[in-house]
């Protein structure tokens, strides 16, 4: 393997989920003869992906484009059917538990849902203590103590609520508890999940601003999972930009919002609603995202895009690196036919 | 104390105190729970004592009618034991039976729906239909079976020194299905949860997960049907000590006093089925009534306004 300057890298990375149910579902007949057909929904096709150290990046799509499925991927939460992820230079897909304990502690994920992420059975000492008693078996009582303090502290979180449940605590708070809980373990990379998407909008700013905060002070990776194009344009360095569980473009958080190369993107972008603006100048996308059940031939796009033609219904675009760190997965930039 | 407060301002007390089914039924389950386990120190007499009795003292009435005694207040039974007294240690024994039974299919069920629905699939499929082989023989039957097999393997005489432990295993190993489906359709539901994802995130090794942090979820369907059960269990105890594949009867449970007294009902003794029988029913009510309260409380979704 090559030596890699990328904290996370995946290497074409697939992921699909069975849906055909049990083996009477399955069972169909053509004519008079039995036979099993397998559903499946094309979560993540052919992904690859890699992240750098102090970086902030983030994955953006519609719903149900794989991003969370991406995400849990990455924390080896589902196993890829094909492909690789690695940390640094170790192959992470592929270990077991024990050997991937090493790896727990560095990777560490914030959760969407701030009702759901916390046991509700634990109080918040409790759910802060586990991950370092864990993994720090020899850990003394008084530095347990200490170190839960300090995060609770740094996360906004009086100290002296430790003794509480998660149902005594706001949506907002809970996700600061959330946060401290990945935090715990003093990890290199964070996989949010849509780390602010079921918050108040009052409250989104307040924990946006922690996690850059945090980042700053460990100096942290993130993997920002998120569909709020206007945090990304104020929070991340580059962006991912996914599609039917394919990745359409990455640049760095600047240059897309100026420039953004792939159809799709600027039919995204385009639909971020500007200041000030007379004639809102929307692409309107014709047709449906069609299903992942059912991927479309070729570039999973080419149903809806304006500059499709025969070699894009037929031949899957590969992700190619133009000048100035963008990646395009789109035979229309590669010809030089989808203008600017 | 603040977990004493906590608990005197709960809505759980409040609901209690404000349904008087529920408390009628407390106050009697706990009176007959302080009648069986203080049986050898309240009771009048010791049936277990064969010196004490006298065989002359057999089948009188209960005091208030007119053969009856004041030294045996409802009476006496065939063998010239003390009614009330064999009633209250037979009370023992059943309940005995019927919680030891309950722990045991707790005990086996959790584990089986924690383990059935935590794994999914293949491990899932296995276990449950285990469990449905189980639930389709009718619990009296595998009862029966199995302590027909122990008695003819080991000889009564051994049997009725073991008949409490047999009992418990042959109940217990008979209805530990409904724990675990009631176990693995809840784990099914927080399964998905983030705070599981949070927990393997963690890297907690997977009994941990579902121990720690998936069970204690799972607790409060749990614990109704554990009153359900227990009602269950001291029913079916009687029902194979009334088929004489119970207790013996020289350390009798209310089903095996209840079968004693019946081949004498048609000879006047009513009392010495009669009685036994009021007090099984009365038991099983009042577990009942409270399982029923405990299952409003703890389904938010049947609060009633």
């Amino acid at each position: 393997m090559l030596e890699k300057s990328a904290l996370v890298t995946l290497n074409k990375v697939v992921k699909h989920f069975d849906i055909s149910g049990g083996f009477l579902e399955q069972l169909r007949f053509k004519g008079l003869r039995p036979r099993l057909e397998q559903k499946k929904v094309h979560a993540i096709n052919d992904v690859s992906l890699a992240i750098e150290p102090g970086e902030i990046l983030s994955v953006v799509g519609e719903s149900g484009c794989g991003k969370s499925t991406l995400a849990r991927t990455v924390m080896g939460l589902y196993a890829p059917d094909s492909g690789e992820i690695y940390y640094e230079n170790t192959r992470i897909d592929t270990l077991d538990s024990t050997q991937m304990l090493v790896h727990r502690k560095k990777m560490q994920m914030i959760f969407q849902d701030p009702y759901a992420s916390l046991n509700p059975r634990m109080t918040v000492r409790q759910t802060l203590e586990e991950p370092l008693r864990f993994h720090q078996p020899s850990i003394s009582e008084t530095e347990v103590r200490d170190r839960v303090a300090e995060v609770m502290e740094q996360v906004g979180v009086n100290p002296v609520w430790g003794e509480r449940y998660p149902h005594e605590f706001s949506g907002g708070q809970r996700q600061r508890v959330s946060i401290a809980r990945a935090l715990m373990v003093d990890p290199e990379f964070i996989v949010a999940d849509e780390p602010i998407s079921a918050l108040d909008v009052s409250i989104q700013a307040q924990i946006l601003n922690l996690l850059m905060e945090a980042r700053e002070q460990r100096g942290l990776t993130y993997m920002m999972i998120t569909h709020d194009l206007s945090v990304v344009a104020h929070v991340s360095t580059r962006v991912a930009v996914m599609y039917l569980g394919t990745l359409c473009e990455v640049a760095p958080a600047a240059n897309l919002f100026e420039t953004a190369k792939h159809p799709y993107t600027r039919a995204l972008l385009s639909a971020i609603p500007k200041l000030g603006q007379k004639k809102p100048r929307h692409i309107k996308l014709k047709g449906e995202v069609p299903t992942p059940i059912h991927l479309p031939s070729g570039c999973v796009f080419h149903g809806r895009c304006l500059y499709a033609n025969e070699r894009c219904r037929r031949e899957v675009p590969r992700l190619l690196a133009l000048s100035s760190g963008v990646q395009v997965a789109c035979h229309g930039v590669e010809e030089g036919r989808v203008l600017d | 104390m603040t977990r004493w407060q906590a608990f005197k301002d709960s809505y759980f007390l409040y609901s209690f105190k404000r349904d008087k089914v529920a408390v009628t039924s407390f106050v009697i389950f706990l009176l007959l729970l302080v009648m069986a386990f203080s049986a050898p120190w309240t009771a009048p007499h010791n049936p277990y004592d064969t010196a004490t009795i006298d065989i002359m003292d057999s089948n009188l009435p209960p005091a208030w009618m007119d053969e009856g005694e004041t030294r045996f207040v409802l009476g006496t039974d065939i063998q010239g034991r003390d009614l009330l007294s064999t009633m209250m240690y037979g009370m023992r024994v059943s309940i005995l039976i019927g919680l030891g039974a309950v722990i045991l299919q707790a005990v086996l069920g959790i584990f089986i729906g924690l383990v059935a629905g935590y794994a999914g699939g293949r491990v899932d499929a296995f276990l449950m239909r285990l469990a449905d082989v189980q639930l389709s023989f009718s619990t009296l039957m595998v009862a029966i079976f199995i302590s027909a097999i122990f008695q003819t393997a080991f000889g009564a005489g051994r049997y009725e020194q073991m008949a409490v432990p047999i009992l418990i295993l042959v109940i217990g190993l008979a209805e530990w299905p409904q724990y675990a489906r009631t176990v693995r359709a809840s784990v099914l539901g927080e399964k998905g949860k983030e705070y599981v994802e949070a927990a393997r995130v963690i890297g907690l090794p997977s009994m941990r997960i579902m121990f720690r942090h998936i069970l204690p979820n799972t607790l409060s369907p749990v614990l109704v049907i554990s009153t359900v059960q227990v009602a269950n269990a001291v029913m079916s105890e009687a029902a194979l000590s009334f088929l004489g594949l119970g207790m013996p009867v020289t350390r009798p449970s209310l089903g095996s006093l209840i079968n004693s007294g019946f081949e004498y009902i048609f000879s006047g003794s009513w009392w010495i089925t009669l009685f036994p029988g009021f007090l099984l029913v009365l038991l099983v009510l009042v577990i009942n009534l409270l399982g029923d309260w405990l299952r409003d409380v703890l389904n938010p979704k049947l609060y009633k306004g």
